[in-house]
């Protein structure tokens, strides 16, 4: 690991210069337009930067610890997206034993696989064995209202919370040649592209955003705002080819499917809330919403980055 | 008053190392139960200050003045207990010393021809002690699929005893679904407590008007039920 630490400290550093400009600019904005906090729009702007400095605290701590700081970081935010998605979701109190083993069979399992690093299994734990029994547990209470619905919700908040986002500390097993020792810098580019792009994708939007993309979805997104946002994205990919295997056209187009991926998990993640009703999934980030709010783009690229990479430089 | 019932200034009359065993488990307890459902107090209609109230809210689960305690600023929680059922709190060594030392619960006995003290003469000394009540109106926990049970008589008869003192709704979300009856394991989902306007008796109001408008109050939080957020 201890390759990677210049390399991930030069980027932390980064990260933190960045926020600290980000704080000077909310704190001046907040001054000249909305004193008293008169601007809802420049408050939660300020609340989004506050919650920034958390979260890149959060996986900086992860980073620096590791394997097991990553993998238990991620464990604690699916449990916590989890958390979020089947409070939405449709379920009977026949769920019960199911839900339970969700959370506390289930979810566990998923990271010890990604922990013991058994790529044959982790691979299909949710999409087959999760898929099969879990509708037994539900079934054998004998309560059959709404029971594809049912079966078919958990199935989705377990695909998308536990399945996908263990796909982000997965990374950290791939064995890319000449690589080794630095695959955390994987997760930190996924991490700095898809988080860049959105923000990006925010600020385009609040400078430039005319056209809107879809408005019964998500009134915020605009063409300005996506053009904007997967071109920053693109180049801020193609900036930090240094800390990943590729070169700077493939990290750019890396970055362009990531961003392209995240926009798209952003969209979906707000076609389910307009159908349930909400308008954020919780309210733990302050300024953000919920960790679904936060982990929409991330869990919609992992997985097609990490098998992307997986299959054209990992050794095995 | 009982012996049991100390008041609010000396919480209780329990020894050092027991107050703050009893801290440490309010401590624990408010965390587990924040791990679980993520609880958040939405205070729509009032404010979270200092004031006499009576926290009354709807019964699913035996964790519901749980969630009221931990959204409670640390102040108000100071000085709020909890009504609960003396025939389940005192029947282990456990409950009874989470009801009393952790909770600080004003127990009164739920079973007429067992009881020698009368519940809202209890409720009112306890107020008349400084103390904010937690209290559930609809007596025993909701388990049907009617969100809220018609009220029992004791909201009517403590409000009738201590009129100046603010009645506060408050519905509890969710919770049903983390820890249905019967069940042993929660199951992680957000819940959230909702804090409406006081109210108070009205001059000359009988006990099934007041009982009606309380009920309704309580109900209008629901906001059709089910939601956690």
């Amino acid at each position: 690991m201890n390759a990677a630490h210049p390399d991930l400290l030069t980027l932390l550093f980064g990260a933190g210069a960045v926020l600290i400009a980000a704080s000077i600019i909310g704190a001046v904005l907040a001054r000249r337009y909305s004193p008293g906090g008169s601007n809802a729009a420049i408050e939660n702007l300020n609340a989004r930067i506050g919650a920034w400095w958390g979260m890149v605290a959060a996986l900086g701590i992860a980073f620096l610890a590791g394997r097991t700081g990553v993998i238990l970081l991620f464990t604690f935010l699916s449990f916590a997206a989890l958390r979020e998605f089947l409070t939405l979701t449709r379920k009977s109190r026949a769920d019960h034993w199911a839900l339970a083993a969700a959370f506390f069979v289930v979810l566990p399992v998923q990271y010890w696989l990604i922990w013991i690093d058994w790529y044959g299994m982790y691979s299909i734990f949710v999409p087959v064995y999760a898929f099969l029994l879990l509708p037994i547990l539900s079934a054998a209470r004998g309560e059959t209202e709404g029971f594809l619905v049912r079966v078919a919700e958990t199935q989705w908040a377990l695909m998308i919370c536990v399945f996908c986002a263990s796909h982000v500390p997965a990374l950290l097993y791939l064995q890319v040649p000449g690589y080794e020792g630095r695959e955390v810098l994987l997760i930190a580019f996924l991490v700095v592209v898809v988080q860049g792009s959105d923000v990006l994708q925010y600020v385009w939007g609040k400078l430039f955003g005319r056209h809107k993309i879809a408005p019964k979805l998500s009134p915020s997104k605009t063409w300005e705002g996506f053009l904007g946002g997967m071109i920053s994205a693109t180049l801020i990919g193609a900036g930090l080819s240094w800390i990943t295997p590729f070169t700077p056209l493939e990290a750019a187009l890396m970055a362009l499917v990531i961003a392209l991926l995240g926009f798209a998990g952003g969209l979906v993640m707000s076609a389910i809330k307009r159908d349930k009703g909400v308008k954020d999934w919780g309210h733990l980030i302050p300024g953000h919403g919920g960790f679904v709010d936060r982990l929409d783009s991330v869990v919609f690229s992992a997985p097609i980055f990490f098998h992307l990479t997986r299959y054209y430089w990992s050794a095995v | 008053m009982d012996q049991s019932d100390g008041d609010v200034e000396t919480g209780g009359p329990g020894t050092w190392p027991r107050r703050i065993a009893g801290l440490a488990v309010g401590q624990g307890i408010s965390f587990f139960a924040r791990l679980v459902t993520a609880v958040r107090g939405i205070w729509v209609g009032i404010d979270p200050v200092a004031g006499q109230r009576v926290y009354y809210a709807n019964h699913c689960s035996n964790g519901d003045f749980i969630l009221i305690w931990t959204v409670l600023p640390p102040r108000l929680r100071r000085v709020t207990r909890p009504v609960a059922g003396a025939d389940y709190w005192l029947t282990s060594g456990l409950r009874s010393f989470i009801g009393r030392d952790v909770f600080n619960a004003v127990l009164i006995d739920r079973r007429p021809e067992m009881r020698t003290e009368d519940p809202v003469a209890q409720m009112a000394g306890a107020l008349d002690g400084g103390a904010s009540l937690i209290l559930f109106p609809e007596g025993t926990r909701n388990t049907g699929d009617t969100p809220l049970l018609p009220f029992k008589a004791g909201l009517f008869h403590l409000a009738k005893a201590r009129p100046e003192v603010d009645l506060v709704p408050v519905w509890i979300a969710n919770l049903n679904s983390v820890m249905p009856k019967g069940e042993v394991v929660p199951i992680p989902l957000l819940c959230t407590v909702t804090f409406g306007a006081a109210l108070r008796l009205a001059a000359g109001e009988d006990k099934e008007a007041f009982l009606t408008r309380a009920r309704g109050a309580l109900l209008a939080l629901s906001n059709g039920e089910g939601q956690g957020t």
